[in-house]
């Protein structure tokens, strides 16, 4: 089956290669087919892929150039099952999009469809690969891909400030990325990751190691928009049209996070796993200093769009959380909740890119509602399966302070988008201006019902039996860097597991009282700010927040200085710490 | 005098940062991030030189020649590439820029806040 | 946050970076002193296995063929991304505008240097596997030699050269042959972008195999892709110029 592993990649570009190449002679319906045949192909692939890489590490080497006595002296697709279900995520929420964009998006924009399905084959390319200068280019390659697609309204002044931004910050991340790859190379002469992590393992943390690794994952944290790297984040979402934030919160901003693991996992593991509870409170701090922040300042947010994008900053940060907990659980834990968060926060956006083309109606209002609750995660709702799995690990750690923290930092996100679907969808505010771009076109039950499978989807994922499960196991195998290497380098197959259960995974008892504690706070919370909108402005979210705010400033030189200072600071506690 | 190469390419990376960070003008901070991308062509093509090594090519040199790395000198390529392409979308963000409020100014182009 | 405060804290934050970055810099093997394995071991192979002298251009695209891939495809996005950041309709070719060069013998020179120029790009092109060349650079340099034109005729004659209706396809065909090169293989039971033509007799044009293809392909996407964003960029300076805008 390792001749299909290119095909989710390849198949996206070559679709747009195609639309590019006939843009002046055929018609649009023909580009539009063309993009959905590409993607959806896509999607058939890297199911396949997924199904087969459970039994095993499914390997592709570019050109036929096997690895010669551990030397890999080629590029490598490595498959496991979360990088496989990532790029299935990856092109299905594009393939969502691109229908979305058929009536959505105005008819004469060229190139539109071409950018969206090349942003979905480097997504899918970055999950897949094996190699780390590969990485980087799909990186970029997504990266310059979002960039365009931030500025599509050329004509809206936030627009282009999001743009700017956006594309600064993740350049800049991208060079600190290069340049550890750079250093990593000068000391160990390899790019394959496993050759790496090999090459790497028994030797002593060096001051070389350290910073490469600060780069590369302060890199990879720019994309993720980790405090203090994630201003950008909230300009460029505000402002994308809304099937492209639907890519976007889905997929683009979690490759910075599955990036992190995959090379702490593969490389960094190996010099640094005796100091490895270092590496992993520093990202368990970022992640909940994120998650606070995020849903903290998203219920101060007017603007819709850009509630919804503090609302991905918060729960990146609840993942980053579980990333950090470097078990199984915590990981698999940060993958459930990438899987429902993503599926959800899309439905959102494009129940927020509905708002542009008619009124509020009743049925947006309960999709909004829905996909809110979906995101606080009472028992066995949307996100609750990842909160329930980070729990569990954050238990066996002894880190039992981690889940109020981690509950409330979701609810408070959940609250604002509570608050605001009352403001908006049930008229309970006279003057409340939700900043999306009226005057858009398209048939509204063909929108609501994109919308509503998406929604429905991510609300379901808690319930899935025998997904968690799966995912659980994915994660020991994304975890295990010796078996990573054998199964890469020298092609020793995977031992045969037990056989898992296809039943509903139970969780603690805990988890579900944090659970229902959150939705009950969240709904406190947002009631409150409906029925007495000026007491709690005045006197609870603005003297807070006032402080947070004001570092929200929107000017690129400042963002650029924090994410200096970031990574200054995290390179600093790791060179006291990890030597 | 043996790390001297790589140290240019670490002040090369400092005073690009130095640059975006204080930047009044779009084209020049555009500029100032070649010039920190200019820091990973150094280092890279620095990492893979070989004392005394020619380059990697062998036409009409003996195999077995002693040959700098080629393959930095490949992601040196892509490198480039990335740096044109980037260079070239904020450049066509800078003119959009200009032509919706007349400035460059980064500082001045903030709508959305807080 | 004022420019002040912000330069107040980032300049130690930019100390700090500085020094992490120069303890990370000491700690590589001294200048000079590359220890492999990677490169070692493609100059020792290169040859031998493809007959390709220059051992750069066969990692551009024959051991890394797939990185190149996609990095062909960063620069498709961009041309992508600038047409449609720079869209900005009704901007027309102005009939005032009138910038011919007057003097013939710039005209008589310029058309020739526009046909050496080519020949040489061809040939960085075509030698690649050779000597130092390849698609990326002799398609870099074929974008420079048709720029010429500009510059010894008129924008007139420019835009008869390079529009977008002329140039996409070169684009898409350039961007698009590379995965189908790699298809091919595919296709026939080997990994993706394997060189099916085995080896060629070293030194010469054929010394790439199915990689020349490639390299071909490269070039093309190169070439028609830096002509799109000049096109683009020039359309931004001239029109406007011509409409008796002064601010361009």
């Amino acid at each position: 089956m390792s001749w299909m592993l290119p095909l989710p990649v390849v198949i996206p570009l070559l679709g747009a290669a195609v639309n590019v190449a006939l843009d002046h002679v055929t018609p649009r319906w023909l580009h539009t087919t063309i993009a959905l045949v590409a993607v959806t192909t896509g999607l058939c692939f890297s199911i396949i892929v997924l199904v087969h890489s459970m039994s095993g590490e499914t390997l592709h080497w570019f050109g036929g150039w096997t690895p010669r006595s551990g030397v890999a002296i080629g590029v490598g697709f490595a498959v496991d099952p979360l990088g496989a279900g990532f790029a299935v995520l990856a092109c299905a929420l594009t393939l969502a999009a691109l229908l979305y964009s058929i009536p959505y998006i105005e008819a004469a924009t060229r190139n539109y469809d071409a950018l969206v399905i090349v942003l979905c084959g480097a997504c899918c390319g970055f999950a897949l690969s094996g190699d780390l200068f590969n990485m980087f280019v799909w990186l970029e390659l997504a990266g310059v891909c979002g960039y365009a697609l931030t500025g599509f309204d050329i004509r809206r002044m936030s627009a282009l400030q999001g743009a700017v931004n956006f594309a600064v910050v993740n350049t800049v991340g991208g060079y600190f990325v290069l340049i550890g790859i750079a250093l990593v190379y000068a000391r160990t002469g390899a790019l394959n990751l496993a050759q790496i992590g090999r090459t790497l393992s028994g030797q002593h943390p060096s001051g070389l190691l350290i910073v490469a690794m600060t780069l590369i994952v302060c890199g990879f944290l720019c994309k993720a928009a980790i405090v203090p790297f994630h201003f950008w984040l909230g300009d460029a979402y505000a402002v994308a049209p809304a099937p492209v934030c639907l890519i976007f919160a889905g997929i683009v901003t979690d490759i910075g996070l599955f990036g992190v693991g995959r090379v702490w996992f593969t490389v960094f593991d190996a010099p640094f796993g005796s100091h490895q509870r270092f590496v992993g409170d520093a990202l368990l701090w970022l992640g909940i200093v994120t998650a606070l922040v995020g849903g903290a300042m998203a219920l101060v947010q007017q603007h819709l769009k850009r509630l919804l994008a503090f609302s991905v900053i918060c729960h990146i940060g609840i993942m980053l959380v579980g990333l950090g907990l470097l078990s199984s659980k915590g990981v698999a834990g940060a993958a459930m909740m990438l899987l429902a968060h993503g599926v959800t926060t899309g439905g959102l956006f494009l129940a927020a890119g509905l708002l542009g083309v008619r009124e509020p109606v009743r049925w947006t209002a309960g999709l909004w509602f829905c996909g809110a609750i979906a995101l606080i995660g009472p028992p066995y709702v949307g996100v609750y399966m990842g909160h329930a799995l980070i729990d569990d690990a954050a238990v066996e750690l002894g880190r039992h302070w981690v889940q109020p923290l981690i509950w409330l930092a979701g609810a408070l996100a959940g609250a604002a988008m509570l608050r605001a679907g009352a403001q908006v969808f049930l008229g309970l505010a006279d003057d409340y201006d939700h900043g999306i771009e009226e005057g858009r076109d398209g048939p509204v039950p063909y929108l609501a019902t994109i919308t509503t499978v998406l929604v429905a989807l991510g609300t379901a994922v808690s319930v899935v039996p025998g997904l968690a499960q799966r995912v659980v196991r994915g994660a020991d195998r994304f975890r295990d860097r010796a078996g990573y290497a054998n199964r890469v380098l020298h092609g020793i197959p995977m031992k045969e597991s037990a056989h898992l259960p296809v039943v509903l995974q139970p969780t603690s008892t805990e988890s579900l009282i944090y659970g229902s504690a959150a939705l009950v706070f969240a709904v406190a919370l947002a009631a409150f700010a409906v029925r007495r909108p000026d007491a709690a402005r005045t006197r609870v979210f603005e003297p807070v927040l006032w402080p947070l705010r004001q570092l929200q400033t929107g000017v690129i030189g400042d963002y650029v200085m924090w994410v200096v200072v970031g990574t200054a600071v995290l390179g600093g506690v790791w060179a006291i710490t990890l030597r | 005098m043996s790390v001297f190469p790589y140290l240019v390419a670490g002040w090369i990376c400092v005073i690009g940062l130095y640059g975006i960070v204080t930047s009044k003008h779009l084209i020049h901070l555009a500029l100032c991030l070649t010039v920190t991308q200019s820091s990973t062509y150094v280092l890279l093509l620095a990492v893979g030189y070989v004392q005394g090594g020619g380059p990697p090519i062998f036409k009409g040199v003996k195999l077995g020649t002693t040959a700098v790395d080629p393959v930095v000198q490949s992601l040196t390529l892509t490198d480039i590439v990335v740096s044109v392409t980037v260079l070239a979308l904020i450049l066509a963000l800078a003119l959009d820029v200009h032509d919706e409020l007349d400035t460059m100014d980064p500082d001045r182009i903030a709508e959305l806040q807080g | 946050m004022t420019r002040r405060i912000r330069v107040a804290i980032f300049l130690p934050a930019l100390g700090l970076f500085g020094v992490l970055l120069a303890w990370a810099l000491v700690g590589i093997p001294d200048f000079g002193h590359y220890r492999g394995p990677y490169g070692y071991l493609l100059n020792r192979v290169a040859l031998p296995e493809r007959h390709m002298t220059n051992v750069v251009t066969s990692v551009v695209f024959d051991y890394r063929g797939f990185d190149t891939m996609g990095e062909e495809f960063i620069l498709f996005a961009a041309v992508l991304g600038v047409v449609l950041l720079l869209r900005q309709g009704g901007r027309e070719q102005p009939d005032e505008l009138n910038d011919s060069v007057g003097s013939d013998g710039v005209r008589i020179g310029g058309v020739l240097a526009v046909g050496a120029c080519v020949l040489v790009s061809l040939w960085l092109i075509a030698y690649g596997f050779v000597t130092p060349g390849g698609g990326f650079q002799g398609g870099a340099a074929l974008a420079s030699s048709v720029v010429l034109v500009f510059l010894v005729s008129s924008h007139k004659a420019w835009s008869g050269v390079a529009s977008d209706h002329a140039l996409d396809p070169f684009d898409g065909v350039g961007a698009g042959g590379y995965v189908v090169i790699g298809l091919g293989a595919l296709i026939g039971g080997l990994p993706f972008l394997t060189n099916v033509l085995g080896p060629g007799v070293p030194g010469t044009l054929w010394s790439g195999g199915s990689a020349a293809f490639v390299n071909w392909s490269a070039g093309m996407e190169v070439a028609a892709a830096n002509l799109i964003l000049f096109t683009e960029f020039i359309d931004e300076y001239v029109v406007p110029l011509a409409a008796g805008d002064t601010a361009g």
